[in-house]
């Protein structure tokens, strides 16, 4: 092998989609089946992990048949290597953590559907080796998983007051308030509706952009 | 059980794919900005949601759940094979939209001079399968009913797309902060409209209204034994 396995090149892969190349922010691709559970973290973590597999496993697979699909039909065969990854995780998250799966319900099946897996699979995968591709895969699955969890963050922290089940603000119930409560604090439950996960995903657009100049677009 | 009238208006507001459940944002994103196109692709989708949600409703009925082979004969009741709905579905919508092209292309093409673009698209575009996978989790009763929430489902996005796209065409001329300017607008627009289309979950459906009407009643007749005793 010409170049070591964790090169220059081959980090920054990994790094770039978690920032100014990142799939959700920037190549608005993947909000599709993502934004509606980001009520709480622990779903957002799941579902990351869940599309990094998928994109890694799916990147590699189509990388090392890339010279055998003929290029006609290749979105098909895409989407029967995903379906057929995406079912392996549906059933595994079915048969370990039933209660999880059940809130995500359909929006596992929807990582097939998922525009970054299918985005790229299409621009890298398709046309490099199969370990540029695992780390591709992997780094932009890290950068969807990253902007869930943080827009998880927001909504569960401030819809909630809880972060991963653990109260932070102290005790809401009624009569019983301490804390944050106790001085009179309420949850925002507006945070807990689906619109507002398109609102903060706007904001972290408006500070990313605004601390990235060449990123802004003129209309 | 709902009626067909309330899955068809549920569908289209108080469970609209984008405003409540951000499916087909992609699209969504990319192809609004400009009505024209919007109504194009809005089109296609109501039109490729009510054509495949149907045939997956078959296959969900007929080949994939629990049960659902006994029409072969005793010994098959057993076999479940709802592990192959996500393979199965995105199979039928990707075969179904490559047949519809060519359908369309062969004998409308005026209709795909509008809509031929925007097909290809819809393969993958999360409302499909979605919609599909809706369908499976709701276990509408009765064919019928399934092409209502598709149908609806479709009209549903239609509007949102287009009124998303005349938002936009205006917008253009406001002067808004250029971190915000494209995206994530967009972004920030559509998240104010879910909370509009939220106000559509105070729709009362029939069997609500009946209940209600039920408990009214009860509840009178209770006061006005209460006021003869």
């Amino acid at each position: 092998m010409s170049e070591s396995l964790f090169s220059k090149k081959n980090r920054k892969l990994i790094t770039d989609p978690l920032t100014d190349n990142n799939p959700v922010t920037i190549q608005v691709l993947g909000i599709c089946s993502a934004l509606a559970i980001t009520v709480q973290v622990n779903q957002a973590i799941v579902m990351g992990l869940s599309v990094i597999f998928v994109t890694m496993m799916g990147n590699v697979v189509i990388s090392m048949l890339r010279n055998l699909i003929p290029s006609r039909i290749r979105i098909i065969v895409q989407l029967v290597v995903v379906a057929a990854l995406v079912i392996v995780v549906d059933q595994v998250l079915a048969a370990f953590l039933p209660d999880l799966s059940a809130k995500l319900s359909v929006f596992v099946g929807l990582i097939i559907t998922n525009c970054i897996i299918m985005g790229r699979l299409e621009a890298f995968a398709m046309a490099n080796k199969p370990w540029p591709s695992l780390l591709d895969g992997f780094g932009n699955g890290l950068g969807y998983a990253g902007l869930l969890v943080l827009v998880a963050v927001f909504r569960e922290l401030f819809g909630s007051g809880t972060l991963l089940g653990f109260t932070i603000f102290g005790n809401s119930l009624p009569g019983e308030e301490s804390g944050l409560y106790a001085m009179g604090y309420t949850n925002n439950n507006m945070m807990i509706l689906p619109p507002m996960a398109l609102i903060i995903v706007g904001v972290i657009i408006w500070v990313q952009r605004l601390r990235n100049k060449e990123l802004q677009e003129d209309h | 059980m709902e009626s067909t009238l309330d899955i068809f208006v549920k569908s289209i507001f108080s469970e609209n794919m984008i405003f409540a459940y951000f499916l087909g944002m992609c699209s969504y994103l990319a192809v609004s900005k400009t009505v024209k196109t919007a109504v194009g692709l809005g089109a296609a989708v109501i039109f490729v949601l009510t054509v495949t949600v149907p045939v997956n409703y078959l296959l969900e009925n007929y080949l994939l759940k629990a049960g659902a082979l006994s029409w072969l004969g005793e010994e098959y009741t057993d076999y479940d094979l709802s592990f192959l709905s996500f393979i199965m579905f995105i199979a039928v919508v990707a075969s179904i939209v490559q047949l519809v092209e060519m359908l369309v292309e062969k004998f409308a093409p005026a209709l795909y001079g509008a809509l031929g673009i925007f097909l290809p698209l819809i393969a993958v575009n999360c409302s499909i399968l979605g919609g599909a996978l809706f369908m499976q989790e709701r276990q509408y009763s009765t064919l019928f009913d399934a092409t209502a929430f598709a149908f609806g489902s479709g009209i549903g996005w239609f509007i949102a797309i287009v009124a998303i796209a005349a938002i936009r065409e205006k917008i253009r001329y406001s002067h808004i902060p250029a971190p915000l300017r494209g995206l994530g607008i967009t972004f920030i627009l559509t998240g104010l409209m879910g909370i509009a289309f939220m106000s559509f979950m105070g729709i009362k459906y029939g069997k609500e209204v009946k209940k209600e009407k039920a408990q009214t009643v009860q509840t009178s007749q209770l006061t006005t034994a209460k006021t003869q005793e």
